[in-house]
């Protein structure tokens, strides 16, 4: 590559200062602020604050609904990852030997991922609502009460359902040109050394996804932890009473609602880290993701 | 150990392109049998119907005394090398090799055991344990056909394996292939467009020229009796000379008015084509056609002269040791070096 040369130091920092000052106002500045703000103690209205030290973070550490609000996001986080994935790949899978219509086939399936994730939430309430929500009917057809915003565990699948299905159509684009991706070459040279369609899944196609799975792993654990915001806010209808909350919408609840700001910006901070830790894990992973060539 | 028949076997793609008409013929046990032809013409076509990677339209194909047409590609025992390869990215030179081994359930000692026999003859031992994205081309080449040799097929089946091979590994590939193919004394079918390969390797060739055959035979049969003009121009490397012409009272006139010699026509009267290789013809103040040199082209161990014969394209291959000059010069036939074929379908005459 030709390196261009600059006369001086001032003018390379002049072309990058209007994206350093966004990244700045936008980013570091909120996230010193938070940093800054978890070691205070805030009076209701906010108008004074007292030096507190670590208390935010131990209080954290002891309080039950926070940490009943960490075990459920990792058990949403890990049930909305693992079905947003597998029912993709399947798709993606089915959608590969598509030949007539496969377009169709295609754009329908990626409809969903125009719908913004309120409106999914949203969606997700008339499915599920008390008494005209057709899940709801279909689930009492069994015999079962489905109660939205009532029962802890109801609610729960109701979160967790919407988030898959507002996932599933992104990762099913990513599957499908990583399937694309394979040379029918490849497959072909499977299907004269093996005869069973399924072996030749988890000996050829599966591995050569493996890279694209990666990726969307870390894509889908991030989505579930922050992007999935909007869903739960419309399911618990702003109403968290004693309903499943995810640590993010936890930071809003105690910040927003509770007033307690100086928590709440603890709990950022935790979730800052957690960030900061998927992002090595995907640096570190994906710079040396394997590139079949 | 297996023969191949093709009996009326025809292909139409689903968007209604006819890409192989009906046909039919026999590969004896073996044989290493050529498909050539230009670009489109149906050879993949057919190989891959024959490997069970294409539905069949119509008629069957059987390997062996078994009709295929309904039996799964690994059920058929066949080995196929493509023109990339096709290898597997992820797994070692050695699990490339076994894994159509591995799934016939043999055991993994005896795996190994093949995998290092086939290595060794194919000189790729100390890459074993090497992915092919850490192989050159050649090597690629050599585990693709590695692939193949373990699985003792019944019959190979190569679809343009050396065509992404330079020039020099190509040579040395074909004859590395030819000499493998023989030891092992398996059926192979080898498709390719080179009609150098085509002649070199082949003991039998399958011309094909869009969706139909236009010749099967040996490499010489299809160099000294091309059965049509596209076989004449296609095989033969400077292509035949192609001359039109007028047969009358058992004599051949070209449009400047010289007499072919050597044309006997058996009483067909009216337009014909004269077939006359570059080779079978040299300069002779006494011959009798007469050929008009603008262009000197030298090949080394020989040169070519391009002119015009009678207002058509003409060319003259003519040792390195002969003196060669533009313009006008007498060239004299060698013996049985005229073809004939008919004007319209191009057909061969007599
Ligand atoms: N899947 C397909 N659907 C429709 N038509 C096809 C398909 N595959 C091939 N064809 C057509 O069938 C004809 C023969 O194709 P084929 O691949 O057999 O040619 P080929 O002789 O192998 O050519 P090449 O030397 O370029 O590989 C071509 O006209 C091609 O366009
Ligand atoms: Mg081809």
């Amino acid at each position: 590559m030709k390196r261009a040369a600059f006369g001086h130091i001032g003018f390379p920092i002049l072309l990058l200062l209007p994206q350093l000052v966004i990244i700045a106002i936008f980013f570091y500045w909120p996230a010193a602020y938070a940093v800054q703000s978890s070691f205070y103690a805030q009076d209701m209205f906010g108008f004074t604050s007292t030096f507190v030290g670590l208390e935010n973070y131990t209080r954290l550490a002891g309080a039950t609904n926070y940490v009943n609000a960490l075990n459920f996001t990792v058990i949403f986080t890990v049930l909305v990852t693992f079905f947003s994935l597998t029912i993709a790949l399947l798709l993606a899978v089915k959608a590969d030997k598509v030949i007539r219509g496969a377009k169709t086939y295609r754009t329908l399936l990626m409809w969903v991922y125009a719908i913004a994730p309120p409106v999914a939430g949203l969606i997700g309430v008339m499915l599920f609502d008390q008494s005209r929500g057709n899940l709801t009917q279909f689930l009492a057809s069994f015999g079962y009460e489905f109660r939205l915003g009532v029962n802890y565990w109801d609610t729960a699948s109701a979160m967790i359902a919407v988030s898959v299905w507002k996932q599933i159509p992104v990762n099913f684009i990513f599957f499908l040109s990583g399937l694309q991706a394979i040379p029918r070459s490849v497959r072909e040279a499977a299907l004269i050394d093996n005869r069973s369609g399924t072996s030749r899944f988890w000996d050829i196609t599966f591995p050569l996804l493996a890279p694209t799975g990666f990726f969307l792993l870390i894509i889908n654990i991030t989505y579930s932890l922050f992007d999935t915001f909007g869903i739960i806010d419309t399911l618990v209808k702003s109403e968290p009473g004693n309903n499943p909350l995810t640590l993010v919408y936890r930071v809003y609840v105690d910040g927003f609602r509770g007033g307690d700001l100086g928590g709440s910006s603890a709990q950022s901070v935790v979730l800052m880290i957690l960030v900061l830790i998927l992002t090595i894990v995907q640096f570190r992973f994906l710079e040396r993701r394997i590139h079949y060539t | 150990m297996a023969q191949v028949t093709l009996n009326q076997v025809r292909k139409v793609y689903p968007n209604g392109a006819e890409a192989l008409e009906p046909s039919t013929f026999t590969i004896p046990d073996g044989e290493l049998c050529v498909l050539v032809g230009p670009s489109g013409c149906g050879k993949s076509t057919m190989l891959r119907m024959v490997a069970g990677l294409e539905d069949i339209t119509e008629g069957e194909i059987s390997i062996g005394d078994r009709i295929v047409n309904d039996i799964d590609p690994a059920d058929r025992n066949i080995a196929m090398v493509f023109q990339n390869y096709a290898l597997y990215p992820h797994m070692t030179v050695a699990r490339n090799m076994g894994y159509g081994l591995k799934n016939r359930g043999m055991d993994k000692g005896q795996i190994a055991a093949k995998v290092r026999e086939a290595a060794e003859m194919l000189n790729l031992t100390e890459f074993l344990d090497r992915r092919p994205s850490q192989l050159s081309g050649g090597q690629r080449q050599r585990v693709a056909m590695g692939r193949a040799i373990v699985r003792e097929p019944d019959l190979f089946l190569f679809d343009e394996p050396l065509s992404n091979l330079d020039a020099k590994l190509r040579n040395q590939m074909r004859i590395e292939i030819r000499a493998l193919q023989r030891r092992l004394g398996t059926t192979a079918m080898y498709v390719t467009h080179d009609q150098v390969e085509a002649m070199t390797m082949a003991d039998r060739i399958i011309v094909l020229s869009n969706g139909h055959i236009e010749q099967i035979g040996t490499p010489n049969e299809i160099y000294e009796h091309p059965a049509s003009t596209f076989v004449a121009s296609f095989m033969g490397a400077p292509p035949m000379n192609l001359l039109e012409a007028d047969a009358a009272q058992g004599r051949v006139t070209l449009k400047n008015g010289e007499v072919v010699p050597q044309a006997s026509v058996n009483g067909h009267a009216g337009a014909v084509t004269v077939g006359i290789r570059p080779e079978d013809i040299m300069p002779s103040p006494q011959g009798d056609l007469t050929l008009d040199v603008d262009i000197i082209e030298e090949l080394g161990a020989q040169r070519l002269l391009h002119g015009q014969m009678g207002g058509q394209a003409f060319s003259v291959a003519v040792p390195k040791d002969q003196e060669a000059s533009t313009g006008e010069m007498r060239l004299a036939l060698k013996p049985n070096a005229v073809h004939l074929f008919d004007a319209d379908q191009g057909r061969r005459l007599g």
